[in-house]
């Protein structure tokens, strides 16, 4: 396996983070989220230098890499879609949000655009019920859908990536 | 409108939180025994307003006088009960109250240390929350020797990543301490053995966020607010085909007729109720008649067999088909089973399997009640309740609307036309 290089700035942030717990390894869970923060997804190696620096065994870092759904073990789209699923996001409309996404991305549920920009996926209660259905783009809410402002959203987005290259 | 404790003020800045009113009742409990708050807590009758409804005052009582250990104080802001929206809500609206209300549970329970466990998603609810922990360390509402007294108290923000089940409260602690979110027997309870082995209080955000008025205004106040048993106001949440979907404030022991109507606007145009769920989607649904009928408290809510949970309201209309609604929670409950116990992990499995020939085609005779035996043995057979979470919903969904059922099995389709 290659060795992971953790970068400077994650360097930095290592020991305050560990100060907020009385023992070290409880900082597992934010530093790896520390690390999917940098570089868009947690790569497997980094689950040994991880393990190395906070002195506990590779198998923990891993069980929880796979326990938790926010942590993505692949590089994924620039923007992650992330559709609701659950009941009042279902009943107001959400299988139709998904499936016109599916449509107009060319992608299945997990899979990422071959021009890397979005990876769609379906998930559990955002916990935003009142103003569903609703999806999440990487770290927002977009609320009260419909498919009309969704094909508005994807392409505000495409526009954006494009002017930013 | 009823009383208003919570949602009050809108507050966005610290200035804007004093200028509210904001750090009176912690300087009062800096001068208060720790014994004295807990009992204004416990005379208030404030229970937990995470699902359980367990007495907040007794939680804090259990917390051992003579531990030589550490104590922590931890919030549970995992919310992700589905139908639950308030706590990001309140969190938004007025982040002080949660800090002011941990920093004097910390104070009751001798805690130098809380954590707020907010789920990963809400990035900007905790980034709000850093901020305001920050400020108010700076200002000298955080830290040590809090307005001149002996007692010194400080927060940090823990973000989830992503899983249901570490809003149970044992799961919580494992995910702090950064495990697999897997609940842990019980006893010891986290009163005893909590965070870090060490005695812990756990709440709700809401329920710490209603501390600052107890203390402030005495417990005597906030028992007479509510109605019996059930004290003060809760947040309810209202998701589904109603006019005004939201979050909003009332007594307990408002009638559900009345919340629908004055609070939430009625049905939206054109729709008809079909059924209730009152507490969140891990309760039993109740039908349209029996959901007029009730009140939304503790004890009316369980004398009509279901619960007041989180105070999550689900409406469904006439025309939503109950097969494909309890498959949606049916595969929900089994992504989030954690897979520590068998009736659990499996049974969760079996009844979406089940659920899905219902919807799909395939159902077989007498599958309705092979689903109600599987679910009636998943309850109590379990380290924690997600079991019975799924359970309920499964074998009132099923004995309540069981027509829709069979009629799935006899035509091999959705009569709703779902497939």
């Amino acid at each position: 396996m290659k060795k992971f290089k953790f970068s400077p700035e994650f360097n930095t942030r290592v020991a305050a983070t560990v100060a907020r717990y009385p023992r070290a390894d409880a900082a597992l869970i934010p530093l790896m989220q520390e690390v999917q923060r940098e570089l868009g997804h947690f790569p497997e190696e980094a689950a040994q230098a991880l393990a190395n620096l906070l002195g506990i065994s590779y198998a923990r870092v891993k069980g929880v890499l796979t326990f938790y759904t926010m942590f993505r073990r692949e590089p994924g789209g620039r923007y992650l879609l992330q559709v609701c699923r659950n009941l009042s996001c279902h009943m107001a409309g959400s299988v139709k949000l998904l499936e016109y996404l599916k449509g107009r991305l060319g992608v299945e549920e997990g899979g990422t655009t071959h021009d890397g920009l979005f990876t769609l996926v379906a998930v559990e209660c955002l916990g935003s019920c009142g103003t569903a259905p609703v999806m999440m783009v990487n770290d927002d809410y977009h609320e009260n859908l419909t498919v009309e402002k969704l094909d508005k959203l994807i392409s505000d987005l495409r526009a954006a990536a494009k002017a930013q290259k | 409108m009823a009383e208003q404790i919570l949602l009050k003020h809108k507050v966005v800045s610290l200035d804007g939180y004093k200028a509210s009113g904001g750090w009176t009742a912690l300087e009062k409990a800096t001068r208060m025994e720790p014994a004295a708050i807990i009992d204004e807590v416990k005379k208030s009758g404030l229970r937990g307003r995470g699902g359980a409804g367990f007495p907040a005052g007794l939680k804090w009582s259990f917390i051992p006088k003579d531990s030589p250990k550490e104590r922590y104080v931890v919030c549970n802001a995992d919310e992700g009960e589905p139908g639950t929206f308030k706590d990001r809500e309140l969190i938004r609206m007025n982040p002080y109250l949660l800090i002011e209300g941990m920093a004097i549970a910390g104070r009751a329970i001798g805690a130098k240390t809380g954590y707020i466990y907010v789920r990963g998603e809400f990035a900007r609810e905790a980034a709000l929350l850093e901020k305001c922990v920050g400020e108010a360390r700076v200002a000298g509402f955080l830290g040590d020797k809090l307005f001149g007294s002996d007692f010194s108290f400080d927060l940090h923000v823990h973000k989830g990543a992503g899983a249901y089940i570490c809003g149970e409260e044992t799961a919580l602690l494992e995910s702090i301490e950064g495990r697999r979110g897997q609940p842990r027997l019980k006893p010891p309870f986290p009163a005893v053995e909590g965070l870090f082995a060490c005695p812990t209080v756990i709440n709700n955000v809401e329920t710490l966020a209603a501390v600052p008025a107890i203390i402030e205004k005495g417990g005597a106040w906030y028992a007479a607010i509510g109605a019996g048993k059930s004290t003060g106001t809760k947040l309810f949440s209202i998701s589904g085909p109603v006019k005004k979907p939201g979050v909003y404030e009332a007594e307990l022991g408002i009638p559900f007729k009345t919340f629908l109507e004055e609070y939430a606007g009625g049905m939206a145009e054109g729709k008809k109720l079909k059924a209730v769920i009152t507490g969140g989607s891990s309760v039993p649904v109740l039908t349209a008649e029996e959901a007029m009928a009730v009140k939304l408290d503790y004890e009316s809510l369980a004398a009509a067999g279901t619960m007041l949970g989180s105070g999550g309201i689900i409406v469904i209309a006439e025309g939503t088909c109950m097969v494909d609604a309890l498959l949606v929670l049916a595969k929900f409950y089994h992504h989030e089973s954690c897979g520590q116990c068998t009736p659990c992990r499996e049974g969760s499995g079996w009844i979406e399997k089940a659920l899905r020939r219902f919807e799909e085609g395939g159902a077989r005779h007498g599958d309705a009640d092979l689903l109600l035996s599987v679910a009636g043995n998943m309850p109590g057979r379990t380290i924690c309740t997600l079991a019975d979470a799924l359970a309920m919903p499964v074998i009132s969904f099923i004995t309540k609307f069981r027509d829709e059922f069979d009629a799935h099995a006899a035509g091999n389709t959705c009569r709703m036309g779902h497939k």
